[in-house]
């Protein structure tokens, strides 16, 4: 890892300051492209042992710096230009803004007299990405530059994590300067909460132990936490269900018997239902995202909650919190953990019925899905395949539309780290360069992007990336031809009226040729009995990225489906069809 | 729907009326006024701000406000625990006739004329909106030319300052000994 070699007090440009600082900070891997404003800066980069991966399109570079952010846990780095460089970083900033990802966005901007006048790729990238970067600075005087990025990576990594920007003027750079790297950060006014009240802890244990039907409603903050052992360590404790949302896949084994599936839209008929019916959630890191609640109103109305979350807005924001409980996930359950096994032992309720109606729920309505009845590849099929042939570990990135369901469905996710989605801002195209991030994070696993085919046109050019810099992603295009999901809605509240969502991509683009002109090798399969072979053709193949045009039936729905603005409790299981509640004791 | 005072230490740097107006514009928050100035500490600026919200709305104000970075402390002053007045500007038609019943008005407000020529006269006021509200309607009847009027600003009462308990921050070591922090342990 980098260690500051060099010592305080030394002269040297802002831009030699700034490439020191992120050598200081820890920097491996920096995303990006040069340009005008930022160029000075690239001259020392040349020469550091920081490994800049020169991408085809700034947007590529912000999604690798989350994916490689979500892999290992520590802030991914981007780099662009002024003006439209750093515009085209302001969509996977607020991705991972959205999804609470450590990044930090590095621009240069015009020389600071020029600042304020529309001069030549002026862009106000600090007010542009005001809302949705968890902080960013404009830097004009070089003496700052050290103080900025110690203070970026700090906010971008420490309490609910986020992207930072920091846009550092031409002159800057340019200008001579004494390098200070500061020792220690004192910010005034950030002082993230880490370890909740004790009373918070007691009130939370009491509260479970008053409980029959309690259910733990796990986030994406738990993963960020590193939490995932204390989680599944504290839902054996009480043993009661655990639901994952779509950003917290991995963080409780996909196949532990208390798992219930995912909540929400497209959530398990077991999962959203045991949040209805549950008298107390136990929100790990959740936000209530409208995605899993469905109607706010109607959602889990007999239950008590218990909020735990680093980011004190979060609680009561969406939903009352009876117990609100602030502070870091890991340190939070740590606590809870002891003072639980000391409420339990005076009184333990008896979750036997409960757990015995969950997991009937589960059985008879465990996902699936149909063949195409017209003998053609089922979506699903792909997807489930894809997680069954490949290595236990792999990691797979999704991009977004029922691609990024079905994959969310039909793999099981055992580990941390190892499903990464556009949860929150839902963005298409994040798949391919995310992907590539995360190779480079995890450069000796398996990774996988699911994409759709919709969503790769949008950002495939980093395959060419991926090809020249030996970073060898495997890419399975679900090629329904359409905007399948957009598709799907039209199908349901349209009337079947498929205003434009008609990709023809099974006639153009050609993708196995489109893969093989940008390096990777091109494979195809439009046969359910060719999917496997394929699978491990493109399995077999680890020095170059590889690119499966899988085509697959466009008339395959995603299921079960809780109607946007609807009640979870109206969940459908297919078309017109909703679980057979008479038959149920609830 | 009630109002609320809350006082905002933010640090003294540029951008940050934008950090604050913009939060409070994509969060939906409405401000009924809002007054910034310097304080006793040249690094640090002081926000009134009065907002129009139920009390669990105000909670989220409060924490997500307490999220930008350049937000050093928020605190809610009540009519009972602060000093909160504003400044009133206004020009009204005045003539020699009326200047006694102008004369009237001011003294029961307890405001003054800062300027005047034949045909109209400058008030300035100061109070609490209450007030201020009042002196507008009982100077209505004379033909109000033009008014301007300061946000409300607000003070504890007593001998405390605000940034007495919120200015010492804990210092965090920085990554440079191998490489970034590991935060989450």
């Amino acid at each position: 890892m980098a260690t500051n070699t060099v010592k305080n007090g030394t002269s040297m440009s802002g831009a030699s300051a700034l490439v020191k600082s992120l050598e200081a900070a820890g920097v491996d891997v920096a995303f990006g492209i040069p340009g005008g404003a930022v160029l000075p800066l690239y001259d020392p980069l040349f020469d550091s042992k920081i490994r800049h991966i020169l991408v085809r399109h700034e947007q590529g570079a912000g999604h690798a710096a989350t994916g490689y952010a979500q892999v290992t846990g520590r802030a991914g780095v981007c780099i662009a230009t002024s003006g439209p460089g750093a515009t085209n970083l302001v969509t996977p900033l607020a991705d991972a803004a959205m999804d609470s990802v450590p990044v930090v966005a590095i621009t240069g901007q015009v020389p600071s007299a020029a600042i304020g006048t529309d001069a030549f790729q002026e862009a106000d990238i600090r007010g542009i990405t005001m809302p949705f970067t968890k902080h960013n600075f404009l830097i004009t005087n070089p003496a700052d530059i050290p103080r900025a990025i110690a203070e970026a990576f700090h906010i971008a990594n420490s309490g609910r994590p986020g992207p930072v920007l920091v846009d550092v003027s031409k002159d800057a750079l340019q200008a001579q300067t004494t390098f200070n790297w500061p020792s220690s950060i004192s910010l005034a006014g950030y002082n993230p909460v880490i370890t909740p009240t004790n009373q918070a802890i007691e009130d939370a244990a009491a509260l479970i132990t008053q409980s029959s039907k309690p259910v733990f409603y796990v986030g994406g903050g738990v993963m960020k936490a590193n939490a995932t052992a204390e989680l599944r360590e504290l839902a054996e404790l009480l043993g009661a269900p655990v639901i994952t949302t779509l950003m917290a896949l991995g963080s409780f084994p996909g196949s532990h018997p208390l798992h219930l599936g995912m909540p929400g839209m497209h959530g398990s008929v077991a999962a959203v239902t045991a949040l209805q019916k549950a008298d107390l959630l136990i929100t790990l890191g959740a936000r209530f995202d409208d995605r899993v609640t469905g109607k706010l109103s109607t959602f889990a109305q007999n239950a008590k909650v218990i909020h735990a979350d680093i980011d004190p807005a979060e609680i009561g924001k969406n939903r009352f919190a009876d117990v609100p409980v602030a502070g870091d996930l890991k340190v939070t359950m740590k606590a809870l953990i002891p003072a639980l096994t000391k409420a339990l032992a005076k009184n333990r309720p008896d979750l036997t019925p409960w757990l015995r109606q969950m997991n009937s729920l589960r059985e008879k309505y465990p996902l699936g899905y149909d063949l195409p009845e017209d003998g053609s590849v089922s979506p699903q099929y792909v997807i489930e395949r894809i997680g069954k042939i490949s290595d236990p570990d792999s990691i797979y990135v999704a991009g977004v539309g029922q691609h990024q369901m079905w994959a969310s469905q039909f793999i099981s996710y055992e580990k941390p780290r190892t499903w990464l989605n556009s949860g929150g801002l839902g963005t298409m195209g994040y798949a391919v360069p995310a992907a590539m991030g995360a190779k480079v994070g995890a450069p000796d696993t398996t990774v996988w992007a699911i994409d759709g085919d919709g969503c790769f046109q949008m950002t495939n050019q980093e395959l060419t990336t991926c090809a020249l810099n030996n970073i060898p992603v495997k890419v399975a295009i679900i090629n329904n031809e359409s905007l399948g999901m957009v598709r799907q809605w039209q199908t349901l509240f349209y009337e079947g009226r498929y205003s434009n969502t008609n990709l023809e991509s099974k006639r153009v683009p050609n993708f196995p040729m489109l893969a093989e002109a940008m390096g990777c090798v091109g494979l195809s399969c439009e046969r359910p009995e060719d999917v496997d072979k394929t699978i491990e053709k493109a399995m077999s193949i680890n020095d170059q990225p590889v690119v499966v045009d899988f085509r697959v039936h466009r008339d395959a729905m995603v299921w079960p489906m809780v109607a946007a603005g609807a009640s979870n409790d109206d969940i459908k299981i297919a078309r017109e069809t909703a679980p057979d509640w008479d038959s149920q004791e609830l | 729907m009630s109002k609320h005072t809350l006082a905002v230490l933010v640090e003294n740097s540029p951008g940050v009326l934008a950090r604050v107006a913009g939060l409070f514009s994509r969060r939906a928050y409405n401000i009924d006024s809002l007054a910034v100035g310097p304080t006793e500490n040249p690094e640090i600026s002081r926000m009134t701000i009065v907002i129009d919200v139920q009390k669990h709305a105000l909670e989220q104000v409060i924490r997500q406000l307490d999220k930008l970075i350049n937000v050093i402390h928020i605190a809610e002053l009540t009519p009972a625990d602060s000093f909160q007045t504003e400044l009133l500007l206004v020009k009204i038609s005045a003539t020699e006739k009326n200047r006694f019943d102008v004369d009237a008005v001011l003294e029961t407000y307890d405001a003054k004329i800062v300027d005047n020529d034949a045909s109209s006269i400058t008030i300035e006021a100061t109070g609490e909106p209450s007030k201020i509200g009042d002196l507008l309607k009982a100077l209505e009847k004379f033909g109000v030319i033009e008014l301007v009027q300061s946000g409300l600003v607000a003070l504890e009462r007593g001998s405390t300052a605000l940034s007495d308990r919120t200015l010492s921050p804990q210092s965090i070591p920085t990554a440079d000994d191998g490489g970034q922090a590991d935060y989450q342990n």
